[in-house]
């Protein structure tokens, strides 16, 4: 406690008990309200066109890019995975390309469910 | 410890010689970080599970828009104006949270009380909106439905305000499908050879399909687990904070740690709104 104003950071601790500087940077509550700020208009703007005759194609397609778009923004600057290091913020976004394989295979297992089984 | 082995510049045998965490990340966030992987991977098989039904049975799928309109106090309907709000109240508790990591960067003792505080309050919203969005899925509509011996669910709307259709009160049944029928001969028969049936349940839903109700129980019930385990987890850290353990310890890096958690529950509802509401 005692030199709180001239070492900002904590010691991790483990084997080599190092000492981590930390420090804060002002910029950073903007940084939140402008991410707020995108988040609030990018969900007006989806249930907004929800009600419209836009055709339902679009629509879906338009929402699923958009639902991407607030996780970026969410995952990003939210939980701060833009401020780590890039090769950990491959290592939990890469593993989703297997989601992407997942739907594929399921897109054309549904198209074999509409061919057999009762309706 | 050479002059070049600073914690910025270190060399790739050190980084990855043991000892140490890689990716210069603390442990615990690392740990919370690949276990909020594996649970989004949980979450988006249910989710993909769900869009795969909802595609095999699209002819007998309801429309949620028409399903999820009832806003509390109020006693007409709002197509999706409670899940908004729903939706609201969770992405204001992500920024509360992110306020509150903030605010532990700067040792803000008292503004992380605040702002996790807020947090908190908005979880508890959050399920208990859930609960009143169960209770009045599970008790149905004004006249409820009518399943025929196919298995075929046929929403009963005579004289009923329950149902609009184009915002106007409509008279008459509402075949698989949503197409409304006023033709009193094949009412009468729907009546006769259906069974009534009102609300919903695991095995069958006046809605439409089952599995509609399957999905919504399952989905939106995992996810309110995990906002309710998040509240809980919440109220812990929080009640550390008033106890002065954070300041003692030197860092917040807790709070962050329960913030990645929140902001996960977040996301998914994000994906879980767009995905079972909107589409």
């Amino acid at each position: 406690m005692s030199d709180k104003h001239q070492h900002n950071g904590y010691y991790t601790g483990d084997i080599h008990n190092e000492f981590v500087e930390q420090h804060y940077d002002p910029k950073n509550r903007a940084v939140i309200w402008r991410t707020f700020w995108i988040l609030l208009v990018v969900t007006i703007f989806e249930v907004a066109i929800a009600f419209t005759s836009i055709s339902k194609e679009v629509l879906m397609y338009t929402f699923i890019i958009l639902t991407i778009v607030k996780a970026y923004f969410i995952i990003a600057f939210f939980m701060h995975l833009k401020h780590e290091k890039p090769a950990f913020g491959y290592s939990i976004i890469l593993p989703f390309i297997l989601i992407v394989y997942f739907i594929a295979l399921l897109i054309t297992e549904g198209n074999y469910l509409h061919l057999w089984g009762p309706k | 410890m050479s002059a070049e082995a600073t914690v910025n510049q270190t060399s790739s045998a050190k980084q990855w010689g043991g000892g140490r965490s890689p990716f210069g990340i603390s442990w615990g966030k690392m740990y919370m970080w690949f276990f909020l992987v594996s649970d989004a991977f949980t979450f988006s098989s249910l989710i993909l599970a769900y869009g795969t039904m909802r595609h095999r049975f699209t002819d007998v799928w309801p429309k949620a828009s028409d399903v999820f309109t009832h806003f509390p106090f109020y006693d007409g309907h709002i197509q999706l104006a409670y899940v908004g709000l729903m939706t609201f109240i969770l992405i204001m508790s992500s920024v509360t949270m992110v306020l509150a990591v903030d605010a532990g960067h700067r040792r803000d003792n008292k503004g992380v009380a605040l702002w996790l505080g807020l947090t908190i309050i908005g979880g508890l919203m959050f399920v208990g909106s859930q609960a009143w969005e169960w209770y009045h899925f599970i008790h149905g509509t004004e006249k409820g439905a009518y399943i025929m011996p196919d298995r075929s669910i046929w929403r009963d709307v005579s004289n009923a305000q329950d149902y609009h259709v184009a915002g106007t009160h409509a008279e008459g049944i509402v075949a698989p499908g949503n197409k409304l029928i006023t033709d009193p001969a094949v009412v009468a028969d729907v009546h006769a050879r259906g069974r009534h049936i009102q609300g919903a349940n695991l095995t069958e839903n006046e809605y439409g399909h089952p599995l509609f109700a399957d999905f919504f129980f399952f989905i939106t019930g995992f996810h309110g687990f995990h906002v309710f385990s998040g509240v809980v987890i919440n109220i812990i850290i929080w009640l550390n904070v008033l106890g002065g353990l954070y300041t003692r310890r030197g860092h917040y890096e807790q709070i962050e740690k329960t913030g990645l958690y929140w902001h996960f529950v977040d996301l998914v509802w994000v994906f879980v709104f767009t995905f079972f509401y909107l589409v």
